[in-house]
């Protein structure tokens, strides 16, 4: 199996990664090379492998659904790109034009909370 | 005054600083003044990309309280000085709470992380200090460390060549003798590859026996955070302080931990170690063979039973790996999108907002592998591509389960196909990827493993690979130890 422009667009696109379009080429060809090379894994068979999700010996225990408490060290702001009143700012969604209209005429909002 | 720890063991200096001989604070100066005279940061070999004397100092300092209380005693376990006074260096994908955690990547340039990861966090409570975070592959996506956002490392070696990867700037901060003990992260090999091409002992867990707490996650399924020692009692003395459950990490383990130093010096007598054939390919460089069947030799000459065995789905490795790892890398890395941490930059709308951010923020190989691993994960290519990969991997782990299980208590092999390659030599991805041909079966199988020292060619550095039974690193410490005490300085030459 081959991927074509048109697939590395779509994959992009699915990856939320915003691709150069003088760098679509270069990567059909690149990932063309490298799954060049997992063709051989289809010779094998497999009918009677079971497939391994994971490597934890004995699987992975259950716990307690509690997890102990994660106190940061330093405040969202400190590390986050944009934070207001505690929340993360997102840019606006097209979905949330009213929303955005309600929070603009409020104010200073260019962008709402997550 | 300066020390000159480099050319003492991690014990000998914890037991120096503990008897008052040496201060706390002047291992860690004598750490950076070392890290000056051979241009471990980023104008020289670039090994060392953040640090911060001043504070690592102070810290040092604070431990003196630590020494009254030690009054000359030994440092069992538990005690909090276990590595009194040892500094130590981090790879830069495991957080730390004084220094960036930024992956080598431009995505998270600053960012400071809120919490400390837990192997930090024993190796303070140990009395180890921090004393800088180690270059990097980005997102350790790489075995050359050429693939940082703030440039490649160089090998202390010879400076012209790569250091290996991922984790090349760990490898190269403990063979430039900045650290006797540095923290690296495996998925493929990132740890015991650059041991291999630095000339130093790196220690892959069983996965499970490290807590991941705080390691910034490539492949779940695959990572592990891993060790490397200038000796292999170094690397036992940081695996007993690492190992054990950490509640904070869901995939570690219950298992209790060896007194791996102790036992490392046990007789191999006795011991079976097979040598699987399809790790000596006829197309192992002569000399490669060599070195390693003399390091089985130095087995076989103190009583251990070398015997021929076969792996046989080891070919099927690479590819494996390599859609395992991206596709769960493509998962893992979506969390990068401006919103959280680290870069952010303005597009178009929300999602605009998350292209330009993940566009700007990622290398060419985390590009390319975020991509492969979408495309092996997307409707109609799942069952051909990724649900076949983990059969094959079923196929792996039954290969080790029936080697392990016919009586062989460890398996040698070459840790790589060829020594340290010139920086630029190698632009097929591919081709990278085959560095990781002897080493990523370990990761996919669980297994730990390990690389040793086992000689030079044209004074590049060759390491032998052990690998154990899950949760027997006391076993392949045992074996590590036999063969750097049987080779002593012809590990080196």
């Amino acid at each position: 199996m081959a991927v074509s422009e048109t697939d590395v667009r779509h994959i992009a696109a699915l990856a939320r990664l915003g691709l150069p379009e003088g760098r679509i080429g270069a990567l059909v060809a690149e990932l063309n090379g490298i799954l060049a090379h997992m063709e051989e894994l289809s010779k094998v068979k497999t009918r009677e492998a079971v497939p391994v999700a994971g490597v934890a010996a004995g699987g992975m225990p259950l716990r307690e659904d509690t997890g102990p408490p994660l106190p940061l060290a330093r405040a969202r702001d400190r590390f986050a790109p944009a934070v207001r009143d505690g929340f993360l700012l997102v840019p606006r969604l097209a979905t949330h034009t009213a929303a955005g209209a309600v929070a603009d005429a409020g104010g200073d909002a260019a962008e709402l909370p997550e | 005054m300066s020390v000159d720890f480099a050319a003492m063991s991690a014990a000998h200096l914890r037991d120096a600083v503990a008897a008052n001989e040496v201060e706390p604070g002047a291992a860690v100066r004598g750490s950076f003044a070392r890290s000056g005279a051979v241009g471990a940061g980023r104008d020289g070999l670039n090994a060392i990309i953040w640090a911060d004397a001043a504070r690592s100092t102070r810290e040092a300092d604070a431990l003196a309280e630590r020494v009254n209380q030690a009054q000359g005693s030994r440092a069992p376990h538990g005690s909090g000085r276990e590595l009194l006074g040892v500094p130590v260096a981090v790879k830069d994908n495991i957080a730390t709470l004084e220094l960036p955690t930024t992956c080598g990547s431009h995505i998270l340039e600053g960012y400071v992380s809120p919490f400390e990861a837990t192997v930090v966090s024993r190796l303070r409570r140990a009395g180890a200090v921090v004393v800088g975070k180690t270059n990097m592959d980005e997102f350790a996506m790489g075995s050359s460390t050429e693939h940082s956002a703030y440039g490649p490392t160089h090998n202390p070696l010879d400076p012209t060549r790569v250091p290996g990867g991922s984790s090349g700037g760990s490898a190269a901060a403990v063979a430039a003798g900045v650290v006797r003990i540095a923290l690296g992260s495996e998925t493929g090999g990132s740890v015991r590859q650059p041991a291999a091409f630095c000339g130093v002992v790196g220690v892959k867990p069983t996965y499970g026996r490290v807590s991941r707490y705080g390691l910034v996650a490539f492949a779940s399924s695959l990572d592990q955070v891993g060790v490397f020692g200038a000796s292999v009692d170094d690397a036992a003395l940081a695996m007993e302080v690492l190992a054990g459950l950490d509640p904070l990490d869901a995939t570690s383990a219950d298992v209790p931990v060896a007194p791996y130093r102790a036992t490392a010096h046990e007789s191999v007598e006795g011991l079976v170690v097979g040598r699987p054939k399809e790790y000596f390919p006829e197309s192992l460089p002569p000399r490669m063979r060599e070195r390693c069947d003399r390091a089985l030799a130095a087995l076989e000459a103190q009583g251990a039973v070398v015997r021929e065995v076969s792996l046989p789905h080891t070919d099927l490795a690479i590819p494996v790996y390599y859609i395992v790892a991206p596709a769960e890398a493509s998962s893992n890395l979506a969390r990068f999108d401006g919103v959280r941490y680290g870069l952010r930059v303005q597009g178009d709308g929300l999602r605009g907002m998350y292209e330009a951010t993940r566009s700007a923020g990622f290398g060419p190989e985390v590009t390319r592998r975020i991509l492969l691993g979408t495309y092996v994960l997307s409707a109609g290519y799942y069952d051909a591509y990724y649900k076949k990969a983990q059969e094959v991997r079923g196929l792996l782990a039954g290969d080790f389960a029936a080697v392990f299980g016919s009586g062989v208590d460890v398996l040698f092999t070459p840790t790589t196909p060829t020594p340290a390659f010139r920086i630029g030599a190698v632009s097929d991805p591919y081709e990278m990827y085959l560095n990781d041909i002897f080493t990523a079966t370990a990761n996919l199988v669980g297994v730990p493993a390990m690389s040793v020292p086992v000689g030079r060619i044209d004074g590049l550095p060759v390491g032998g690979q052990l690998m154990a039974p899950h949760f027997r690193e006391d076993v392949m410490f045992r074996a590590a130890y036999a063969l750097e005490r049987a080779l002593g300085e012809e590990a080196h030459r």
